[in-house]
């Protein structure tokens, strides 16, 4: 092996990739957030289905998706083979049996399970929408006043799926699991590229507990407010 | 006052093991916890039983030889202190306490209570010192240290290698005590030199050794008896990439 | 055989030197083919293997422990004395070397001394240069603390905790040895005894403590840095598993024991709370600049609670004794004060055996921030062990034993009376004298293992280049191995009744009571008979659970009691035959008014104790003290 070879199977090189990959993740969900605040403008979904329309054409963006589908597939496998290598590590899942969960939270003691969770949301919610929107024809096309061409109209889309009341339980759900996989996420990720210092530690974690609860609350109002109001 | 005890019973290595129930009958609180199972093991070795196991020595809380769990904890509930300074005056009477071996992959049990943590030293071996031999160094004060990055220095040198990190740890990651070291060494001037060396190779070592990978849960700072900071495991962090990425160590 | 102490020629502080400049060396490539076995990974254990392994030895080095890292060197607090004269406060080798010798109360030899001295300088250099934290003062540079009632500031100190940082750069130079493959390393071992060939030792038995198995190891030299003898006391601030054996078989081997009576006792530790107290907790002896120590004037004051105890029915004792020192006098003089008032029927807690020691008076003077700044880390450990806190009522402290100055007797090389044997750190009698001064142990440790013996083992090894390695099937090694499975074997099948613990508690009330902070001959002559009823006993009646060959704690234990008991009777032999008070010595029969009086003309002398045999008495040799540099003097802290 050379020498990067041996960083990449180190175990900090590991915890490494998994920080970098989930900075990134992080990134786009803040972008995500943004353009799914589109939604609530009150313009039957001009907004929204321009701006979905900009994403899905503009070659830079289109490149930067496919390092999304990247990072969130390795995100998933290096989460899952770390997990198995450290209950080995432990000693497995029963080493005391006496437990203590003193020392751990919710959120750090249940990082894999939150992060499965996500996972299967994400299988969910790509099918509904990214898979509809790519490589379907069912979306109505609409035509803007200004723009050339046409676009899809996703928006409709999104409109019926949060009329069904089982769909908006599960993404309520689901962003419940991302708010604890962020709480300790966050912070763990600039510990882990020793971005951490003691006179920085508190605020990092504050703005880590800001942020699990901001970006999650934010995906999730949209369904609910779908749901009651539109 | 009567504390009913629930301990792992071991023979080896190679068996398996249980809990086993004991009660010891007029258990003073100015005890330690420890005297308690030397109390319960005199009474063992009279009645024909085999005593419990257990590694124990300074009693003052400094050699990190004693390595129990106590009721889940590692070094039981009290804050930086070991498991030789739990006193029974945090108990009461008809108390039940769970007494459980380190636990932890590298960390193969011997008997009972008492497991190897050998593999700590092969971690020290492996870069955890400063290469001067004796008789090579020059005056003490021709080489001046920040007071500060002294005082800082001597917050991590205080771990007594005791391995509590690795049995709170739900990963049983050695990064505790690891970073511990290269936090010690790495900031002072004598270690600069080699200090890229010592990151890798360490690291490298706890690999190998089948520590777990770090998840930053931060159990290990919440149960190290000399309280070390995880700050210090971000520290190890920074070591490291600097030492894979900009020098030619390998 | 008559005692060479082998002094070299010359000035005092030329010794050193001359010695250095003629003795053998030994090359490289013959250093490759010489195996050196240490016994003990502590200061001076650590310190040699790793130093000896840079040189090019082979090492083989053997701990009881899990690792090298918990020897109970770690346990020291207090610091390291220097003579570096960083202050500027008129320090110099030679003055360490005078407070060395009068410290000792004028029963070491002065070449060992001042060697020492003169190391001392070159172990705070080595140790920064391998890391060791040591405060500092703003300015970068390394900061020193007066202890011991010295009249310098020469000691160097990282925290509370300096034993553990000097051992952990010791065990960290040992481990980097290890890992380039110059030291095998064998934890969990302990040795059980030496093997010697033509009066020269040449290995040891070694039982492996998890598998039980005994193992045969060769060596061209041995090294025992196996630490103090206090345990023989049951109680002592030392580790539960210090123990004597080592040296103690290598006495039986041949090599001669130096003052065993000389222990040194601690005044400032926590008292004992009952039957079960495994061992004794040791509070700074700093706690003396500020407390005031204090007993009840009449007895039965004893039981109230002492906040209710009115000044005028209070005895400051010290202050009273010792106007000039008071509560600061010498450990050896604090703590036979307190075992008088206690004896007197005036001590207090449950036991009667403790006095109190009081901060009221410091916190009305000083307010209660400052005190509690000033012993920060120790009035919380006090409070987790004893459930009372310091500031609200006083401290209760009883004297505990806490080191031994006597060991193997060694001579300048540090060898001791069987060729190719040395004994370095507590492990030897060579240079604290009657009594150790506050922060010499680790120097000595230190000095021993990094710096003495590199220079002194070659003189030896330089004659042993043409000794190949012999092979551990040589009869020498079978004998000795018998030996030891018979001793195993014979405490295995006592199949008594009694725990090894209970012995050893019985063992220790007599030789404290009879052989502790003070002495009388009726008392020694009884202490003698009652420990060899006691050792008849122990062979006859000790339970011994599990089998050999496993990890047995209670085995091993049983055999360092067993070494104890031996060695109890040597210590009041010893004490018996030292007509004198001199340091941590005390016979009542000779004082002045409460004060040591020693007896220069007959008893300026080490005792040195030769074995005859099981059923014979040890052979006295005395090597006598000759005094080129110091002129001896009264001790007095009126």
């Amino acid at each position: 092996m050379n020498w990067f070879q041996s960083f990449l199977v180190s175990s900090i090189g590991q915890k490494i990739i998994m920080s970098l990959t989930g900075i990134f993740l992080m990134l786009f969900l803040v972008v995500h957030l943004v353009g799914n605040l589109q939604l609530l403008h009150d313009d039957g979904g001009q907004a929204f289905n321009l701006y979905t329309y900009f994403m899905t054409h503009n070659p830079l963006i289109k490149t930067v998706s496919y390092l999304l589908y990247i990072t969130v597939l390795i995100h998933a496998i290096q989460g899952i083979l770390i997990t198995r290598k450290n209950q080995a590590s432990a000693g497995g899942m029963n080493r005391y049996v006496k437990k203590s969960t003193y020392t751990t939270t919710l959120a750090n003691r249940y990082m894999a399970f939150w992060g499965i969770l996500i996972f299967i949301f994400l299988v969910i919610h790509l099918k509904d929408f990214w898979y509809v929107m790519k490589f379907t024809s069912d979306l109505e096309m609409v035509t803007y006043p200004g723009e050339t061409h046409e676009v899809k109209n996703l928006y409709q889309r999104v409109a019926v799926e949060f009329k069904e009341l089982w769909v908006v339980i599960l993404y309520v759900v689901c962003m419940v699991a991302l708010a604890f996989h962020l709480a300790h996420g966050f912070w763990s990720a600039f510990q882990t590229i020793g971005a951490s210092h003691p006179k920085y530690l508190r605020l990092l974690k504050t703005t880590g507990k800001i942020f699990a609860f901001l970006i999650p609350l934010g995906f999730a109002l949209i369904p609910v407010l779908f749901y009651l109001f539109k | 006052m009567k504390i009913n005890l629930k301990v792992w019973r071991q023979k080896n290595e190679n068996t398996a093991g249980k809990m086993v129930d004991y009660s010891v009958n007029e258990v003073s609180p100015d005890m330690s916890i420890l005297e308690m199972v030397d109390v319960l093991n005199d009474d063992l070795i009279r009645k024909g039983d085999d005593p419990i196991a257990f590694d124990h020595d300074c009693r003052e809380g400094i050699c990190g030889m004693c390595s129990m769990v106590v009721d889940g904890r590692p070094h039981g509930p009290q804050h930086g202190a070991t498991t030789c300074q739990l006193y029974m005056r945090n108990y009461k009477d008809g108390d039940t306490i769970y007494l459980e071996p380190f636990r932890a992959h590298a960390f193969p049990v011997v008997k009972d209570l008492v497991v190897n943590r050998g593999a700590f030293d092969r971690i020290i071996a492996a870069g955890g010192f400063i290469s001067v031999s004796t008789g090579q160094a020059q005056d003490a004060n021709n080489l001046t240290v920040e007071k500060a990055v002294a005082e800082r220095a001597m917050d991590v040198a205080a771990c007594i290698g005791c391995g509590a990190c690795v049995a709170a740890c739900p990963n049983g990651s050695a990064m505790l005590f690891v970073s511990a070291k290269v936090s010690h060494l790495n900031q002072l001037p004598q270690g600069k030199p080699e200090a890229s060396r010592r990151a890798i190779n360490m690291v490298k070592q706890m690999d190998a050794e089948g520590f777990g990978r770090c998840s930053n849960v931060g159990a290990c700072e919440a149960e190290c008896p000399k309280e070390i900071s995880i700050t210090n495991i971000a520290r190890l962090n920074r070591e490291y990439l600097k030492a894979v990425f900009t020098s030619t160590e390998e | 055989m008559k005692l060479d102490s082998k002094i070299p020629e010359g000035h005092m502080s030329q010794k050193w030197e001359n010695y250095k400049e003629h003795a053998r060396l030994v090359n490289p490539a013959n250093k490759r083919k010489l195996d050196i076995i240490v016994i003990g990974t502590g200061l001076a254990g650590a310190s040699a293997a790793a130093t000896l392994a840079e040189l090019g030895y082979k090492v083989k080095a053997f701990c009881f422990q899990d690792s090298p890292r918990r020897a109970h060197s770690i346990a020291a607090q207090g610091g390291i004395n220097s003579a570096k004269n960083y202050k500027n406060d008129g320090d110099s080798v030679y003055r360490l070397f005078y407070d060395t010798v009068k410290g000792g109360d004028f029963r070491s030899r002065e070449a060992n001394v001042h060697r020492l001295a003169e190391v001392s300088l070159n172990i705070i250099d080595q140790c920064t240069a391998q890391g060791v934290p040591f405060a500092r003062e703003y300015g970068g540079l390394l900061d020193n603390r007066s202890f011991g009632g010295a009249q310098v500031s020469r000691t160097f100190y990282a925290r509370g905790q300096t034993g553990q940082q000097l051992l952990l750069g010791a065990y960290q130079a040992l481990e980097r040895q290890i890992g380039l493959g110059n030291v095998k390393m064998y934890n969990r071992h302990e040795m059980l005894d030496i093997v010697t060939i033509d009066g020269k030792a040449r290995g040891i038995i070694a039982k492996d403590l998890i598998s039980g198995k005994l193992e045969r190891h060769f060596g061209h030299a041995v090294l025992l840095c196996s630490g103090g003898y206090g345990n023989v006391f049951f109680l002592s601030t030392n580790a539960m598993g210090s123990n004597v054996t080592a040296a103690w078989r290598a006495y039986k081997r041949g090599a001669y024991f130096g003052n065993p009576c000389y222990t040194q006792i601690h005044p400032t530790c926590i008292p004992v709370s009952g039957e079960y107290q495994s061992k004794l907790t040791l509070m700074s002896e700093s706690l003396r600049n500020d407390g005031r120590v204090w007993v009840p004037k009449k007895k039965e004051d004893c039981g109230k609670h002492p906040n209710e105890i009115k000044e005028e029915d209070r005895d400051y004792y010290l202050e009273r004794k010792y106007p000039s020192f008071g509560n600061l006098c010498p450990r050896d003089i604090a703590s036979r004060a307190a075992k008088e008032v206690c004896d007197e029927g005036r001590g207090v807690s449950a036991s009667g055996r403790a006095v109190y020691l009081d901060f009221a008076d410091a916190i009305n003077r000083l307010g209660l921030d400052v005190v509690k700044a000033r012993y920060g880390e120790l009035f919380p450990m006090y409070q987790n062990i004893t459930g009372h806190d310091p500031l609200k009522q006083p401290m209760m402290i009883y004297p505990a034993v806490h080191y031994t100055m006597g060991g193997l007797w060694v001579d300048y090389e540090l060898m001791t009376s069987v060729p190719g044997l040395y004994a370095l750190g507590e492990a030897n009698f060579s240079d604290h004298g009657a009594n150790r001064l506050g922060a010499s142990a680790l120097m000595q440790g230190l000095a021993d293992g990094y710096f003495v013996i590199p220079y002194t083992i070659g003189n030896y090894l330089a004659g042993e280049i043409f000794t190949k390695a012999i092979p551990t099937d040589h009869p020498a090694f079978e004998e000795a191995e018998k030996q030891v499975r018979d001793r195993l074997n014979k405490l295995m099948n006592a199949k008594g009744d009694t725990p090894v613990d209970e012995y050893h508690k019985r063992l220790g009330k007599i030789m404290w009571e009879k052989c502790g902070m003070a002495r009388h001959a009726e008392g020694l002559k009884e202490a003698r008979k009652e420990i060899q009823e006691l050792r008849t006993e122990y062979w006859k009646n000790v339970r011994v659970p599990g089998d050999i060959n496993e990890f047995n704690p209670e085995l091993d234990k049983a055999m360092r009691v067993a070494d104890f008991m031996e060695l109890g009777e040597l210590m009041v032999m010893d004490a018996l035959n030292r007509n004198e008070s001199c340091g941590g010595h005390f016979r009542v029969e000779y004082q002045d008014n409460g004060e040591a009086k020693r007896n220069d003309e007959e008893y300026s002398y080490v005792a040195a104790w030769e074995f005859k045999g099981d059923n014979t008495e040890p052979e006295l040799h005395k090597e006598t003290l000759n005094f080129e540099e110091v002129q001896l003097a009264v001790r007095s802290y009126k």
